[in-house]
């Protein structure tokens, strides 16, 4: 049911922890539904110099997280708000149907701490959406 | 170690369903010329082999299905229609399997009333219940022998004498029980009960429907005159040829395999609670616990993740997770005992066989607990519990 892709960032995920001096943490979903992403970014001049992850969730959910932190690392912050959920599941050779939900998640998880980063820096951005279990 | 969802077919079995496959392949339905009559007359055989079996006073009580599903599809609709002119309810439970649930569902969609019995944090159900439930409309009560996530084991036989005593037809799903207790329609005075022979060593794709004399039940499938009439389609004389071989084995057997899953379960059990911390078993601790099931809820990580570890271990388990499952929601049974959904979420089901020896449980508990601890590690659930 899942890639070669999927099955290997599963089984050895890039970028998991926490970054203690980070200064971009986001959290996305929800524990009832499922799924938790919590992201950390150390971004230096506008570009993520560093970016981690924790997620709870199915293996899915695990291996968007490990795809989209490997895919933003080392970007400006503007090229990782443009990052969609249709470029993650793409590079991991596509998801069922029913776990699409998780690369969203991803997506949204990297705009949530990018957001955070953006209020911490004085702007003026609206806080993130409640999480319901409706995939 | 999932067993529940279905086991291997004994080679005994296989040698007997050969035989179906090659030289007797005649239609039990025609009489005229000999392969056909030996095939009628293996039939009759078949069935006086699984009436004694659960211990059917009559050969002609044993109907043969196609699967535990239709089994269970055919009691609920059967009964339900049949007796629509003495009333429209149905009592039920809220952890039985998706063939009755789903059945009751439609059935409800069709203008039937259906309560759906609370269990306890256990899974049970008590007899109290089930009699405070009847209405003068009850046509029909089923609730399941065994649970098939959780293993509870309920109170049949109390319940069958409560349905008696109010005059309701009561149906059970033995679908997980055969094979891991012992069965006796008479003693649990049952007025119908569904069997599934891949849940024993038999093949899929054949069950069995026990359907007392004088229970008033329609059919499922229309056609032929096969099944006393009441189930047409020609006989799948293999398969139920592999149904009643795997049924005398798993009652010839049973004092011996329930010994033996019992040991593996309690060893499984023992070994997970030892070995990982923040986890819980789901269902009876021990007494009224299925003796070859385990179900647990590890706490912070999610199911799906714990079943694709394990299988990259070469272990095949199963989950109550929604992921898993590819709905929005955990498994109903774990949430009908009362589990948190980020609890239920968390849920592994471990279910041994006669063929499960010490050294594949020790496997297991030496793999599980680094699995849960690595899953741990990555979670945003456990950041500071450690
Ligand atoms: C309790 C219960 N009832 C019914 C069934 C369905 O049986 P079958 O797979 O033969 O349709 C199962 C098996 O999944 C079961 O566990």
């Amino acid at each position: 049911m899942y890639s070669e892709k999927v099955m290997e960032h599963f089984a050895n995920p890039r970028n998991v922890g926490e970054i203690p001096d980070a200064n971009a943490v986001g959290q996305v979903g929800n524990a009832k539904c499922g799924d938790i992403m919590k992201m950390y970014m150390k971004i230096e001049d506008n570009v993520i110099k560093d970016v981690k992850f924790k997620t709870f969730g199915c293996g899915a959910a695990i291996a968007t997280s490990s795809m989209a932190t490997e895919m933003v690392k080392g970007k400006t912050v503007d090229e990782a708000l443009k990052l969609t959920n249709k470029a993650v599941m793409e590079a991991l050779d596509g998801l069922p149907k029913e776990k699409i939900h998780c690369s969203v998640l991803a997506e949204e998880a990297i705009q949530s701490a990018i957001n955070d980063y953006r209020r911490r820096s004085g702007e003026d951005v609206p806080e993130d959406k409640e999480y319901t279990c409706e995939h | 170690m999932d067993n529940n969802a279905t086991t291997s077919l004994k080679k005994e079995v296989l040698d007997a369903m050969l035989p179906y496959y090659t030289d007797i392949y005649g239609n039990a339905s025609s009489k005229f010329y000999k392969v056909g009559r030996d095939a009628e007359q293996a039939l009759y055989k078949m069935r006086e082999s699984v009436a004694k079996s659960i211990n059917a006073p009559n050969v002609n009580e044993i109907y043969f299905t196609g699967s535990g599903c239709e089994a269970d599809n055919w009691a609920v609709k059967g009964a339900a229609m049949a007796n629509r002119k003495k009333g429209n309810h149905i009592i039920t439970t809220k952890i039985e399997h998706h063939a009755i649930l789903n059945t009751c569902e439609y059935l409800e969609r069709h203008g039937f009333e259906v309560t759906y019995l609370d269990v306890d944090e256990y899974g049970f159900v008590t007899p109290e219940q089930v009699e405070a439930a009847i209405k003068d409309t009850t046509v029909l009560i089923t609730i399941m022998t065994a649970n098939n996530e959780i293993g509870t084991i309920e109170p049949i036989k109390e319940i069958a004498e409560v349905a008696k005593k109010h005059k309701v037809i009561f149906h059970t799903d033995a679908v997980q029980a055969i094979g891991h207790m012992k069965i006796d329609v008479k003693e649990l005075g049952v007025d119908m009960l569904s069997l599934s022979a891949h849940k024993f060593h038999g093949p899929k794709g054949v069950g069995m429907l026990y359907i007392r004399n004088g229970v008033r039940i329609d059919n499922l499938i229309h056609g032929g005159g096969q099944e006393r009439g009441k189930r047409a389609a020609t006989e799948n004389l293999a398969g139920i040829a592999g149904l009643a071989k795997a049924l005398e084995i798993a009652v010839a057997d049973l004092d011996k395999n329930v010994a033996h899953c019992r040991k593996m379960r309690d060893r499984l059990i023992k070994g997970i609670r030892d070995n990982i911390p923040y986890c819980r078993l789901n269902g009876p601790e021990d007494e009224g616990r299925m003796c070859n099931n385990a179900n647990f809820s590890f706490q912070y990580v999610e199911g799906e993740s714990i079943l694709m570890m394990l299988d990259m271990n070469g272990i095949a388990a199963s989950s109550g997770s929604a992921c898993a499952s590819g709905s929005l929601d955990p498994s109903h049974v774990l949430m009908a005992i009362g589990l948190p959904h980020e609890i239920a979420h968390g849920s592994l089901r471990l279910s041994v066989g006669e063929d499960t020896t010490e050294e594949d449980v020790d496997y297991v508990v030496s793999v599980l607990p680094s699995i849960i601890q690595r899953l741990r590690d990555m979670s945003p659930l456990y950041e500071g519990v450690e």
